[in-house]
């Protein structure tokens, strides 16, 4: 039934325990020193891939700022791309006053987002905020449908469909940075994504973050405690408004143009799937998803015009087979790691991996077959699939696509016996050892 | 290649399937084209895709241009300009300096200015940016800059040109506007308006409607609006699902009025508006199937490659582009964008329907226009419906144009 | 003026009553089951194209039939065989879950009939005018689907009031966990109503397909305004509902006619905003031109005022 609550029955086991590691130092630097070199390491040294990482920055901090509210307060959002959005616009004006004289340089217009973010978080915030749970949810639903409708007519602060357009060259150029190529844009990214997503980090320890986690779990005993769960959600989502604030103002440096797309549905769908397939138990886990969707979303489309079946299949396996995320699964393994007992799953899943495969590609030669034949009947029935030509008008593809499929799930299952053996095994050492 | 690096890093077991052959065989003139080819519009981005698929094997079985061969990659942006420009970056990444684009005056707007801030940037590596479908005034008045070409008419001329056959027409006494409420949808409410009393002060506006864009599931309640006003045409913008709901519940309630509309014969609209639509839809195009008394050689060449329901050859302006593109490039004697787009400026071309020119001030198209009725009683009919347009007026390349606030740098 | 008055009421209770026929299904589903379906609209898009295609091979009036009950298998199937795993998960696995699958439907329905509209015709036996009133006639499929929908209403009530499972569903809408613990397998309870629901759905499917466009985005377009219908009409309450979509049928097509904004408005009662103000766009806003979004604000208000919704027994 609806309790209320409905983000808890995944979060809690995961959230202390990142809390905990959250503090080593080591992991941060590393981090930092990764994002200064990526851009350099020969092979991605492309705009391309430059520009594909700034926009994972700027997901992985619009899907943590969504997280603070799901994850961490039991708020589920379904507009949260409105304070993404806002954000942007209220920094690409900024951005047109900056390009009309204002003395201002171009690394603190995420500065303007922020305050857009949390202008409007506070606004619609205080009443949003007074309920949780489902009603929270609608109201967003319905706040979200309102802002995109108000984004079309109201042309004079959203520019229509089209967008507010500006120019990050035109500024005061700071130490003589023009931000003229993607690698300065990079950099900039790089450094607020770097920089919120610690400041969130940190949100997280403060007693505010761990009001947020009381009231998501029990609001009752949270009030009984003293503390108003309206006022700590309200101040939950302003910090996350602000933080979404922050990654529409840098979407806005990056592209240079804010059009509504920015806070429609679509992104607020999206980055609940980033928020979920990276796991919104964990606080990194967003992150991840952020930049496994950004690139599938970039990436798969090179690949199949059929993608977003790929994606909807593939969404719906992490679903029903792991809940709790990518994190949930790394999660898993890590005391297995760091007990060196990796090796005692690895055959399993290898075992595991053939026959996954096989029924991988069957199924997607399957799925090839119907799309190209569905929508694009006229480039015939050759076809080329897996470096392996083909007629579809002749049963053989479907058979051998057929085949593949239900052998594979069939030795998958069979195999899954054996990965089920080496964690039994890993479980029985570990007990042995001593270890948690 | 740093992109199949990328690539087999994303998906090591899924094959490059769909998307044409990305082999980049040296010394060929690369164009991309950023349209959406999944999700919610893609029959527009396919049936682009088609066209460009058709024109480019002409081309390059004539022997390419200047010797070189023409090569097209076509790069699927679902209609999101984030994604559109991301998508540039990997295009310019990749050596490609032609871009061409249509589908969504939005992804045109965020396209043209990214084109020119990158060519204002990276000097020496400049990018043309051909739009062949994205009407918005904007971009060649305010919004215009050097880089952009287009060859479609805009929302301004379309109504010029629709205006100026109406001011001949007879038996209309009052009009009503419906139009999408975004840029678009009130450019051509306000175009219709200013240029209908100009023309016709005679003609009363009985209305003026804007309704939020695809939003509306059922138009009945519009369509009681319209009836109630006693309107005898309606003037409408509308695209898309918004204008294939209009029609149906017009019939329904017994609307007897003649729908001007923009795009009632783009793909699918034919088979979805039916019968409903004879002798009453009417549209404003560059050409119909049936605008000469034979099919053109294209046309029969491309529905003999593409044959199914829906393939009909639907793009004249793309091929104006692409002949205009050749006799640039031989006339320039030259690829290079910068000189084919100095050479392009204020080019004059004749087709078998009339003159056409590249305006040189804002570099616009002027090709002639066509007021078309739905009938069916047609020669060639579209989505193997039985139905077909019909000209009713043909309004010349000259009297298309309209005034242009457009002021551009050009390069030295 | 009367013409306009008598025929925007049919439109917009027609409107409403097909809004019913949707959001009935996803009343229960949600009541019951606590899972904001997102992919109900999408069984009613399945309900068209089914239609579409049964039709095709034998005719309309039993495809009338029997494709909500091919959709209702597809309802029962996804309830026992997807979102019985994940419930176990929590809520939002549930709702993520409702929201691939409404993805995968998309692109499903994509592959089988192509992404322009299909040509979903009234069916020639419905295809006439009913009656011509002024010089407005009346189509006689709007009647029909009129006469479908209340007789669903009266249906579903029927056989909640008076039957033995109607019982059941009654109490699980409001003491959901007491029904349990009575020893009523509550998870078969829950896939029949799962199934029910979908078939509703495409029940207005069915004879929305060709009053509408039959397109793979018309789930998309439909989809929140269903919530709003349930959120609105309160949980639990097929009443409710029923008012809830009556009433933002009619004040939608109402609202399409009046063409005054908070401008003219204001003009009245001796206030005038200047051009140059920030407000002057809001304001000058007709009533027309923002109708269709008119429940959403209906929904903002209605949850900040009263959260239950208008006949609801309890807040989520």
């Amino acid at each position: 039934m609806m309790d209320g609550r409905p983000s808890a029955a995944v979060s809690v086991p995961l959230a202390g325990v990142a809390a905990r590691r959250g503090r080593r130092a080591w992991p941060w630097l590393l981090a930092a020193a990764g994002l200064c070199v990526l851009p350099l390491v020969p092979g991605l040294d492309s705009n391309f891939v430059r520009s594909l990482v700034s926009q994972m920055g700027i997901a992985a901090v619009f899907a943590l700022s969504f997280n603070m509210l799901l994850g961490q307060t039991g708020l589920l959002s379904f507009g949260h791309a409105v304070y993404f959005g806002l954000g942007g616009y209220v920094a690409i004006h900024g951005m047109r006053l900056i390009n009309a004289g204002l003395p201002i340089p171009i690394p603190l217009v995420p500065l303007f987002g922020a305050a857009g973010g949390l202008f409007f978080g506070v606004l619609i915030g205080s009443v949003t905020t007074k309920r949780a749970g489902t009603v929270f949810a609608m109201i967003t639903l319905g706040l979200g449908e309102l802002v995109v409708a108000a984004s079309l007519m109201l042309t004079r602060f959203f520019g229509g469909e089209e967008g507010i357009t500006a120019n990050r060259t035109r500024a005061p150029h700071l130490f003589g940075l023009t931000f003229a190529s993607q690698l300065e844009v990079y950099y900039l990214i790089a450094f607020w994504a770097f920089l919120s997503v610690a400041l969130m980090s940190a949100f997280t320890r403060t007693p505010l973050g761990r009001m947020c986690n009381a009231v998501r779990d029990n609001p009752e005993r949270a009030e009984f405690v003293g503390y108003n769960p309206q006022r700590v959600r309200l101040l939950a989502f302003a910090v996350s408004a602000m933080f979404a604030g922050v990654a529409g103002g840098l979407h806005a440096v990056n592209y240079e143009i804010v059009a509504a797309e920015a806070l429609g549905a679509a992104r607020s769908g999206a980055v609940l799937l980033m928020a979920f397939v990276g796991g919104i138990g964990s606080f990194f886990g967003p992150i991840l998803g952020a930049m496994v969707i950004t690139w599938l979303q970039v990436s798969l489309s090179d690949y199949t015009t059929a993608w977003q079946l790929y994606f909807g299949i593939l969404f719906i396996i992490i679903v029903l087979f792991a809940p709790g995320g990518l994190a949930w699964l790394i999660a898993l393994h890590l005391p297995l790691a760091r007990a060196r007992m990796l090796h005692t799953v690895l055959p399993g899943y290898l075992a595991a991996l053939a026959p996954a495969l096989v029924m991988v590609l069957g199924g997607s030669l399957l799925l090839e077959i119907n799309y190209r034949l569905a929508t694009k009947p006229e480039l015939g029935t050759r076809m080329s699939l897996f470096w392996v030509a083909m007629d579809v008008s002749r049963p053989w593809p479907w058979i051998a696509g057929l085949a593949m499929l239900a052998g594979g799930f069939y030795a998958f299952r069979r195999s899954w016996a054996l990965v089920a053996a080496g964690w039994h095994a890993a479980s029985e050492r570990m007990r042995e050892d001593g270890a948690p | 290649m740093r992109r199949h690096v990328l690539r087999s890093l994303v998906l090591g077991v899924l094959a490059p399937a769909a998307i044409a052959s990305t082999a980049q065989a040296q010394g060929t003139l690369k164009i991309a084209m950023i349209e959406p080819l999944s999700g919610g519009a893609a029959s527009a981005g396919i049936l682009s895709q088609k066209h460009f698929g058709y024109f480019v094997d002409k081309i390059n079985a004539a022997g390419g241009v200047n010797g070189q061969k023409i090569e097209v990659l076509f790069f699927d942006n679902k209609i999101s300009p984030q994604e559109s420009l991301i998508i540039l970056k990997k295009v310019i990444d990749e050596g490609i300096r032609y871009v061409s684009q249509g589908v969504g005056s939005v992804v045109a707007h965020a396209i043209t200015d990214a084109v020119l801030k990158h060519n204002e940037r990276n000097p020496g590596k400049e990018v043309i940016y051909l739009n062949y479908a994205a009407v918005d005034p904007a971009l060649t008045n305010e919004k215009c800059n050097f880089w952009h070409f287009r060859f479609d008419a805009d929302a301004d001329m379309k109504m010029e040109a629709l205006t100026n056959y109406l001011a001949k027409a007879k038996g209309l006494k009052k009009v009503y506007l419906i139009n999408q409420d975004y840029s678009f949808g009130k450019a051509v409410a306000v175009a219709a308006r200013a240029m209908l009393t100009k023309k016709r002060p005679d003609i009363e506006i009985v209305g003026d409607e804007l309704h939020p864009l695809q939003k509306v599931t059922d138009f009945s309640p519009y369509v009681a609006k319209i009836k109630a006003s006693g309107a005898d045409s309606v003037i409408t913008g509308n695209w898309s699902n918004d204008m294939l709901l209009l029609i149906k519940p017009g019939k329904d309630a017994g609307l007897k009025v003649d729908w001007y509309t923009y795009y009632a014969g783009t793909l699918g609209s034919p088979t979805a508006i039916g019968r409903d639509g004879v002798g009453h839809v009417k549209q404003v195009t560059e050409w119909h199937k049936n605008a000469l008394p034979e099919a053109d050689p294209d046309q029969i060449a491309y529905e003999k490659r593409f044959t199914g329901k829906e393939d009909d050859f639907a793009y004249w302006r793309l091929k104006t582009m692409f002949e205009m593109l050749v006799e640039t490039m031989k006339k320039a004697k030259s690829n290079d964008p910068v000189k084919v787009a100095k050479a392009l400026e204020g080019m004059k071309y004749k087709t078998v329907l009339g003159d056409v020119e590249m305006r040189a001030d804002n570099h616009q198209l002027l090709q002639p226009l066509f007021i078309s009725t739905m009938s069916d009683k047609v020669k060639y009919d579209v989505e193997r419906t039985g139905l077909g347009f019909v000209t009713n007026g043909k309004i010349e390349a000259k009297d298309t144009a309209t005034p242009t606030t457009c002021k551009m740098d050009r390069p030295k | 003026m009367l013409e306009l008055v008598i025929f925007s009421t049919l439109n917009g209770v027609v409107y409403g009553l097909l809004l019913f026929m949707l959001s009935s299904g996803l009343t229960l589903i949600f009541s019951m089951m606590g899972v904001l379906n997102f992919a109900h609209a999408s069984m009613f898009m399945l309900g068209a194209y089914f239609s579409y295609q049964v039709g095709k091979l034998v005719g309309f009036w039993p495809a009338l039939v029997l494709a909500p009950l091919l959709v209702g298998l597809i309802g029962a199937g996804v309830e026992r065989y997807g979102l019985r795993h994940v419930h176990r998960h929590g809520h939002v696995p549930e709702l993520l879950f409702t929201f691939g699958l409404a993805y995968l439907i998309e692109e499903i329905v994509v592959m089988g009939w192509g992404r322009n509209p299909i040509e979903n015709r009234v069916p020639a036996t419905l295809d006439f005018p009913l009656f011509t009133l002024f010089t407005t006639s009346y189509p006689a499929y709007k009647a029909f689907m009129m006469a479908v929908s209340i007789g669903m209403f009266v249906a579903l009530y029927l056989v909640l009031k008076r039957t033995r499972i109607g019982l059941i569903i009654q109490a699980a809408l409001t003491h959901p966990s007491t029904v349990a613990m009575l020893g009523h397998n509550v998870p078969q309870v829950f896939m029949r109503v799962f199934a029910a629901g979908t078939a509703l759905a495409a029940l207005a499917g069915v004879i929305g397909g060709f009053a509408l466009l039959t397109t793979p985005n018309m789930a998309a377009a439909l989809g929140p305004i269903v919530f709003v219908v349930v959120v609105i009409g309160g949980l639990g309450s097929l009443g409710g509902a029923l008012i809830a979509s009556l009433a933002i049928g009619i004040m939608q097509t109402f609202a399409v006619a009046l063409d005054v904004s908070l401008l003219d408005l204001l003009r009245h009662a001796g206030v005038a905003i200047g051009r140059e103000s920030a407000l002057f766009e809001l304001a000058s806003i007709k009533i027309a031109q923002a109708a269709p979004m008119i429940p959403y604000v209906l929904l903002v208000l209605m949850l900040i005022v009263r959260p239950k919704g208008l006949l609801g027994t309890r807040e989520t």
